[in-house]
C-alpha cells in the first residue's frame, strides 16, 4: 500500500514537474479538449503532446477517449473523486430531510388511523 | 420525540439514492412509511414542511415558510442568518395533487433550477422521486452543498475561525 501510494506520488510529481503538462492540466480544467487542440494550444507536433498527455494519464491526472476519429482527454481520477464527494454531500441532505420527512408522515398516518378507528365506534 | 418506540414496530429506515443523471440534473429517491395523499400534504402545508426541510446537520433557523402550492403560486422561505436573514423563493408551475409537484427556484435569478416531485404509492409507502434541473453543469455543480446554504455554512465557519483568532490574539 505504502510502495503503491509513493509510486503514485512519485509519478504525479513527475508528471507536474514540466510546465507543458502542467499548462495541460490548467487547460482541461476549463474544458476537454481533442488532442490536436492541445497541440495548437502548445504549438507543439501531435507526437510531442501525445507523450505529455502520456505521461498525465499514466498518474491518472487525465483520461483520455477515442470518439470517431477524435482523441479527447479531460481531468482524471482525481476529478471523480471531488464528483463522489460532491454526492455524498448531496445524499447526505435529502437523506437527514427524508428521515424527518418520515416521523411527520408516520405520526400523521397514526392519527389518520387512531381518527378512523373512534369514527367506527 | 422518538415517535417509533410506540407500541407499533419501527418501520425500517429506507435508503436514500442520489444519481446525477447528466450533466445538469440530479435524481433523489426514497420511499417514505406512508400513504402519497400524506406525504404530499408534508410538501405543501407549510406547518408540515418547516418540521422536516432543514437537514439536521445544517446550522440554519427557518424563521418564516410560506407555501402556496397551486400552479403560480409562491413559495418563500427565509432562513437566520448574520448579518441579513437569507430567502429562498420561487413559484409552482405543476401541481397534481398527491402525484405530482414542480417548482422553480428563484434566489439566485430568472432561469434557475427546477424542482419536480412525483409520489407513487404502493402498499401504504410512498415513493418520492425527486429531480433538480439546472440550467447548466456549474449550477448543478454548486447545488453540491446547495450554493446559498453552502455560503451559510462558509460564513459561519468563518466566523468561528474569526472567534477562534480573536481569542488566540487576545492570550
Amino acid at each position: 500500500m505504502v510502495h503503491y501510494m509513493t509510486t503514485r506520488l512519485d509519478r504525479s510529481f513527475a508528471a507536474l514537474s514540466d510546465a507543458t503538462r502542467r499548462g495541460v492540466l490548467e487547460q482541461l480544467g476549463r474544458a476537454d479538449a481533442s488532442i490536436t487542440d492541445l497541440a495548437a494550444t502548445f504549438h507543439m507536433t501531435l507526437t510531442g503532446i501525445k507523450k505529455h498527455v502520456g505521461v498525465l494519464e499514466r498518474a491518472g491526472l487525465v483520461t483520455t477517449k477515442k470518439i470517431g476519429r477524435v482523441r479527447t482527454c479531460q481531468l482524471g481520477p482525481r476529478r471523480l473523486e471531488d464528483e463522489t464527494a460532491w454526492l455524498d454531500r448531496y445524499r447526505r441532505r435529502w437523506d437527514e430531510r427524508f428521515d424527518e420527512l418520515d416521523k411527520v408522515v408516520e405520526e400523521l398516518t397514526r392519527k389518520e388511523q387512531r381518527d378512523e378507528r373512534k369514527k367506527r365506534k | 420525540m422518538n415517535a417509533r418506540s410506540e407500541s407499533e414496530p419501527g418501520p425500517v429506515k429506507n435508503r436514500t439514492t442520489v444519481e446525477r443523471t447528466s450533466d445538469r440534473e440530479v435524481v433523489v429517491t426514497r420511499t417514505i412509511n406512508g400513504p402519497a395523499r400524506i406525504v404530499f400534504e408534508a410538501f405543501t402545508k407549510a406547518e408540515l414542511f418547516k418540521r422536516w426541510w432543514v437537514p439536521k446537520s445544517m446550522p440554519m433557523t427557518l424563521l418564516s415558510c410560506e407555501i402556496d402550492a397551486r400552479v403560480g403560486g409562491k413559495y418563500r422561505l427565509v432562513f437566520d442568518h448574520d448579518p441579513e436573514p437569507v430567502a429562498f423563493f420561487g413559484t409552482y408551475v405543476e401541481v397534481q395533487p398527491y402525484a405530482r409537484l414542480a417548482w422553480t427556484n428563484e434566489e439566485g435569478g430568472e432561469g434557475g433550477p427546477v424542482t419536480t416531485v412525483t409520489f407513487e404509492e404502493m402498499g401504504g409507502k410512498t415513493l418520492v422521486v425527486l429531480r433538480e434541473s439546472h440550467p447548466s453543469k456549474e449550477s448543478l455543480d454548486a447545488a453540491g452543498t446547495g450554493a446559498a446554504e453552502a455560503m451559510i455554512e462558509t460564513f459561519d465557519q468563518l466566523d468561528e475561525l474569526l472567534v477562534a483568532l480573536a481569542e488566540s490574539a487576545g492570550r
